[in-house]
This record gives structure tokens, C-alpha cells and sequence, in this order.
């Protein structure tokens, strides 16, 4: 996984997100046993982790660089890569897969030219893969922008993305 | 806080339900609340007080109420009756009829199968109280169990409760919980630590997280005891941070403990003193491993080292530490409260108890179940689960998740206990249950699992890094038709080696679920490589492309 640079003109508000971030550090005592929970709390505020603060990060807990990008990528609940617009989350537990989770990437695949795990080129939606959302019981499930959905069909899907990026299903063309 | 005062605010609580004579109870659990629960919980409120009954009847979220799939559940007048499928459109019907004659459309029936097979020990709770009310939890007898064990009972007498109620870890080891208490009490050190094991990384299992949205507070009691028994002062949850509404409540419920004296200093005006802190994973399967686990909470990556020395003697920063899973907490409780015998007499000789399931896959009642050790898988399947959907063919029940292997259909009758689902070369694991019928594929499914392990494997060790790596690559090319049998005798090989050879339980495990589909299904594999078809229909079959020599 690459670090990606911020992109310019989209540069944090120094003042609020930064807060919280040290408000973190300062609860746990700027002790490097709270880098996880720190780099919790940059994803919260950011959407993603970004080089700029991983590097504040590390300095101010006095963690060296590399451990700090060892943890970040050693979890997948981290992301170094900035998200789209909307976000959807596809959920890969053992009940949605049998239930037709392939069936479901098939067709976003399809209709909107993406891979799990990747934005697509115009910056509005992310597909995202879950190892379990612990809805097994509603599976094949999905979070939508932060709200789950369950017991979904391809075609639901499609329309529910097609209704959060605004082309309501229509296959985007190639 | 003492006595008298428990009992004035069980009792206050207990008075102000009893002055409604009329309570609507709505499922604020995951599973219900992404059927959007919490709109026909508005919509009932709403409704409510249009209708004027708003000083007769009461309304409130409540935790998981069990068959998720039939969701938004609704509980009516404490259980006597339960809707389900509930849309904003039933709402004005069921504010009507609520001291009338349950609406009969939408009523699930009192004497389904679902529930009359269920014990519930360890989700007694569940589905009665509010999960956001330290008083509903009160007026159940809730803390009153920390309170005896405090002012009662000695450390060594708690452990003794424990080991006599033969409970063991409901993570997936079954190791005896009153075994590992003790060892912990034993063990020298400044500090001690008890951990929350709540990293529910298992694909297919849900029970931790509704646990600890359906009853935070049953968990928190459950480790003071635990923490008192074993002499720690400071407790930590290390909870999935996939599961933003069970965190969000557990931080509810520790802050509620903590204003009323339950946690913290001095805890119930005793000398005893308890502190829980919430750490979130960061979704990594390995660090469900108890050593793993603990390298996560001291902020590093998840990376497992060898045992022993085990966590109870050199754990969290060098110091004694109890790990237990949610369920186990959970358990502690009851335990305490009803006497060991009272959980010994339930389940088999070996396996005590109850055991919580989450059921799901191709069955018609999916959800959250509690069924005593001991009961048949077909019991579970045909009778909770209601059979398979669409009147398809039962294939295989998978437990364990990727440490657990698919049981096939004449091993049913099997009692489901610890030793039995060795046998049968799976595992009793968390509590996953995923049911599959004949249009799954079984090399696929091993496939998945291997690709799930593959991913999941920390990289630390060269048998778990590279083998689950190798084997991943034998099963799709057997999934495609290019394998020949050479390849399945070395997938087997493989299979013994990241048994015997690897460092934690991710690789020790990680080749039972081809070993068991290899065991029971050993024909799909076989129609795989020499017929080149996929029995269910599931693989896409590609035939080497024939090589010009």
C-alpha cells in the first residue's frame, strides 16, 4: 500500500480534527501503547490516514515512523487512501457468501466499473469489503454510507448505489 | 453503593414499569436495527401519545429478541405476544389493539419450536431489559451478584463456585474457566488484568456483538467478579471496532457503573477497586489469539508469541492476566447468583452449561440462539432453525468459522459438546452456525476459508505464511478442473504440516476445514479433478487450454 499524498486544497481544518487527535493522545497519557486507539480517532476525523498525520503521530507519541506505518497497514480497519464521496461496505462473512455475496460484486463490477476495495475514477464511491459485519443473520448484507441493509439482491444493490452516486442503476459507460 | 439502595432503585424501577400496565418493546439490536427498528420505534411512541394511552402504556428499546431475519421484532406486554416484520404501517393497529387480542398477522407463535427448545442462562437478560438502562438492569437483580460476592465471599471461595460449575471458555477452547481463574490467583505480580476477549473475528458469528449490545452491563459485572476472584484492579474490553453500536453502549454502560459506584473505586463502599477500559480492535482476525490479543493492547501489531509462558502468568506488560471470552463473562453472573449445581445439572458430563449460537446460512429462522450443551445438530436445524429454505437439501453445518470444519448430514444426531464436534473434525469455535444446502459447493467453501486464512495469517511464521498461501492456490485449481490427484494427496500434506508446525491456533486450525470437507466430501473434490464438473454448480470450471508441444 502506497502512502498518498494529501491533495492540495483539500487541507485539514487545523484547528478542530487536530483537537481530537491530541485530545486522544492526552487521555492516554502520549504512552505508545495508545497508537492504535490514536490512529482510530485520525481515521474518525480524516476518513483516512494520511502521510502528514502519520508522521505527527509518530512524533508526538515518540513511536519511530515504521512502527507507525507497521500498524496502520497490519489492520484492515485502517485505510491509507482517501475514500469517496459515498462508501459502500460489502460484507465477505461465511453466511453471505453462500447466500450470493459473488453474485453481488459481479454486479457492481458491472455496473460501475469498479473493484472491491477500490474508488472509482471519479471519486464518488468506494467499495469496500468486510471480513463479517456480524449481520449473518440478514445475509447477503451491506452498509450503504454508514446504514446497514440486509437479506440484498444484486439488483437491489445496484439500485440503492445507483440512488446514493445519483445515476439511479444506470450502467455507467465504458 | 449499599444494599438498602439497590433495593430502593430495583424496587422505584420496578414500580414505575408496574404503573404501566401496558409496555411495547422494541429490538434496538443490529440485526433489527438495519430493518430500521428504531423508525417503528418513533412511529410507536408517536403513535402512543395520539392515540392517549401514553400514561398506560410505555415504550422502550430493548436487546436482541432472538430470530433476526423475521425483524423488526416487537415484544409486547413482556413477551406475550411477539410481532414480526414489523413496518410504520402495523403501528396505528398494534397501539389499538394493545390490551385487546394480539394482531393476528403479525404474531410469531408462543409455542414455535424456535423458542420452546432454548435455555437461557447467559442471555437471561436479553430482550427484557433496556441495554441503555442501568435501572431496568437493577431491578433484575442485576450487580446484586458483585455486591454478595464482595461482602460474602472470599477470592478462593468465588474461584471454588466456578470450577465446581464446570463452566468452560466459550472462545472456542474450552478451556475450564475455574482452572484458568485459579491459575491467574496463583500467579505472582504487582499488578493483575483481567481482558474482555471481545474481538468476535470469526466470519458467521454474532454472539459477542449481541451480547454486548443486548446487556453491557451482565459482561461488566461478570469481569468484576472475575477481577476480584483473581485480585486485578484494571480490566480492559478489546472489542471489533466493526461494531460502533456495541461499542457505543458498553461506553454507556461503564460510564453508568462508574457514576453509581459499581465500578471504580471503593466499589459497593468495599475496599476492592475496578477499572474498564474500552480498547477497539482494528479488524485482524489473528488477534482474537490470546497472545496476539495482548501485543494489539499494548498498541503494537498483532502478532502472536509462542506459549508458554501463557498470558495467565506473564500477559498485559509482563503481568498476570485472565482472558475470557463475552460469553464467558456472561455466564459468570448467573453462576454466581444460582450456585454452580444450578449450571452443572445443565448440559453433558464434559461440556456444563448452555451455549449461545448464532445461527444463519440457508435456514428459515436465522438469529440468536441459547440452547443447553448436549442437543442434537438436527434438533437445532430442523426444529430452531425451522429446516432449510426452499425446500432444498440439507448438505452441511459448518461451526467454528475458519478454525472449524462442515459436519455432513449423518452426524446430525450428534450431541453438540466440546468432545463430540472434535470428533468430527470440527470445533465447538465461538458459536458460528452456518447451515448450507446443496447448491454450495464444498471445495468452494474450503476455498473461501482458505482465502480467509491466507489474508488473515500475520506472516510471522513460515508454515502458516506460505502454506495457507500454497494450499489457497491447490484449491482454486481444483475449483477451475486444472488439479490432478497429485495435487489433492499434497494438499493433505500441507494440511498435516500447518497443523503440527505453526505457531498459534490461526495456523494450527486453519487446514480443518479442508481437512473435513476433504473427510466428507471427498466425491466433489474427486468430480473436480477427474470429470471437471462442479457437483452444485458453484465453480467455473476451466480446462487447461491444451498445449501445443
Amino acid at each position: 500500500m502506497v502512502v498518498q499524498e494529501q491533495k492540495t486544497g483539500e487541507k485539514p481544518k487545523k484547528d478542530n480534527r487536530r483537537k481530537l487527535v491530541d485530545a486522544t493522545m492526552r487521555r492516554h497519557g502520549h504512552s505508545s501503547y495508545a497508537l492504535i486507539e490514536t490512529l482510530h480517532t485520525v481515521q474518525e476525523a480524516y476518513g483516512y490516514l494520511d502521510e502528514e498525520n502519520l508522521k505527527y503521530v509518530a512524533r508526538a507519541l515518540r513511536v519511530p515512523l515504521s512502527k507507525v506505518y507497521g500498524v496502520a497497514t497490519f489492520y484492515h480497519f485502517f485505510t491509507l487512501k482517501p475514500q469517496g464521496e459515498h462508501t459502500t461496505v460489502i460484507c465477505t462473512g461465511t453466511a453471505c457468501y453462500i447466500k450470493g455475496v459473488p453474485a453481488i460484486f459481479k454486479a457492481i463490477r458491472e455496473h460501475f466499473d469498479v473493484e472491491p476495495g477500490e474508488t472509482t475514477r471519479d471519486g464518488q464511491l468506494s467499495v469496500l469489503t468486510a471480513r463479517c459485519i456480524g449481520s449473518c443473520g440478514l445475509a447477503p448484507a451491506m452498509v450503504f454510507d454508514g446504514e446497514i441493509a440486509g437479506l440484498l439482491k444484486p439488483g437491489d444493490v445496484v439500485e440503492r448505489i445507483g440512488g446514493l452516486i445519483g445515476n439511479h442503476g444506470e450502467a455507467i459507460k465504458r | 453503593m449499599t444494599p438498602e439502595e439497590f433495593k430502593k432503585i430495583g424496587d422505584a424501577h420496578r414500580k414505575k414499569r408496574k404503573d404501566f400496565p401496558n409496555n411495547i418493546n422494541v429490538c434496538t439490536a443490529a440485526g433489527c436495527v438495519s430493518l430500521h427498528s428504531e423508525k417503528v420505534k418513533e412511529a410507536l411512541e408517536g403513535e402512543v401519545k395520539k392515540q392517549e394511552k401514553h400514561k398506560t402504556c410505555r415504550v422502550s428499546g430493548t436487546g436482541c429478541l432472538g430470530p433476526c431475519a423475521s425483524g423488526p421484532l416487537v415484544s409486547i406486554n413482556d413477551g406475550q405476544a411477539l410481532y414480526a416484520g414489523v413496518t410504520t404501517d402495523d403501528v396505528p393497529e398494534i397501539v389499538n389493539n394493545i390490551d385487546k387480542n394480539p394482531v393476528k398477522r403479525l404474531v410469531v407463535p408462543p409455542d414455535t419450536p424456535f423458542f420452546a427448545h432454548q435455555k437461557r442462562v447467559a442471555l437471561e437478560h436479553c430482550g427484557k431489559t433496556d441495554p441503555e438502562s442501568l435501572n431496568d438492569y437493577l431491578a433484575m437483580d442485576g450487580y446484586q451478584a458483585l455486591y454478595d460476592t464482595l461482602t460474602t465471599m472470599s477470592p478462593l471461595e468465588v474461584i471454588e463456585v466456578m470450577v465446581n460449575s464446570g463452566l468452560r471458555g466459550r472462545g472456542g477452547g474450552g478451556y475450564p474457566a475455574g482452572l484458568k481463574w485459579s491459575t491467574v490467583e496463583k500467579a505472582v505480580g504487582e499488578k493483575k488484568y483481567v481482558v474482555c476477549n471481545a474481538d468476535e473475528g470469526d466470519p458467521g458469528a454474532f454472539m459477542d456483538r449481541s451480547m454486548l449490545e443486548s446487556d453491557p452491563h451482565s459482561v461488566l459485572e461478570g469481569m468484576a467478579v472475575a477481577a476480584y476472584a483473581v485480585g486485578a484492579s484494571q480490566g480492559y474490553v478489546y472489542i471489533r471496532g466493526e461494531y460502533p453500536l456495541a461499542i457505543k453502549r458498553l461506553r454507556n454502560a461503564i460510564r453508568q457503573a462508574e457514576k453509581s459506584n459499581l465500578l471504580g473505586k471503593h466499589i459497593c463502599e468495599t475496599p476492592f477497586s475496578f477499572d474498564v477500559d474500552i480498547r477497539l480492535g482494528a479488524g485482524a482476525f489473528v488477534c482474537g489469539e490470546e497472545t496476539a490479543l495482548i501485543a494489539s493492547i499494548e498498541g503494537h501489531r498483532g502478532i502472536p508469541r509462542p506459549r508458554p509462558p501463557y498470558p495467565a502468568e506473564y500477559g498485559l506488560w509482563g503481568c498476570p492476566t485472565l482472558i475470557n471470552n463475552v460469553e464467558t463473562f456472561a455466564n459468570v453472573t448467573p453462576i454466581i447468583r444460582n450456585g454452580a449445581d444450578f449450571f452443572a445439572g445443565i448440559g453433558t458430563e464434559k461440556s456444563k452449561g448452555t451455549k449461545v449460537f448464532a445461527l444463519a446460512g440457508s435456514i428459515k429462522n436465522t438469529g440468536l440462539i441459547e440452547v443447553p450443551m448436549g442437543i442434537s445438530l438436527r434438533e437445532i436445524v430442523y426444529d430452531i432453525g425451522g429446516g432449510i429454505i426452499e425446500g432444498r437439501k440439507f448438505k452441511a453445518v459448518q461451526t467454528g468459522g475458519p478454525s472449524g470444519g462442515c459436519i455432513p448430514e449423518e452426524y446430525l444426531d450428534m450431541p453438540v459438546d466440546y468432545e463430540s464436534l472434535a470428533k468430527a473434525g470440527s470445533i465447538m469455535g465461538s458459536g458460528g452456525m452456518i447451515v448450507m444446502d446443496e447448491t454450495s459447493c464444498m471445495v468452494d467453501v474450503a476455498k473461501y476459508f482458505m482465502d480467509f486464512c491466507r489474508t488473515e495469517s500475520c506472516g510471522k511464521c513460515v508454515p502458516c505464511r506460505v502454506g495457507t498461501a500454497q494450499m489457497h492456490n491447490i484449491l482454486t485449481n481444483i475449483s477451475r478442473g486444472q488439479a490432478s490427484m497429485h495435487e489433492l494427496q499434497l494438499l493433505e500434506e500441507l494440511c498435516d504440516v500447518l497443523k503440527h508446525t505453526s505457531l498459534c491456533g490461526l495456523g494450527q486450525t486453519a487446514a480443518n476445514p479442508v481437512l473435513s470437507t476433504i473427510r466428507f466430501f471427498r466425491d466433489e473434490y474427486i468430480a473436480h479433478i477427474t470429470h471437471k464438473t462442479c457437483p452444485a454448480g458453484v465453480c467455473t470450471i476451466e480446462p487447461e487450454k491444451e498445449t501445443v508441444s
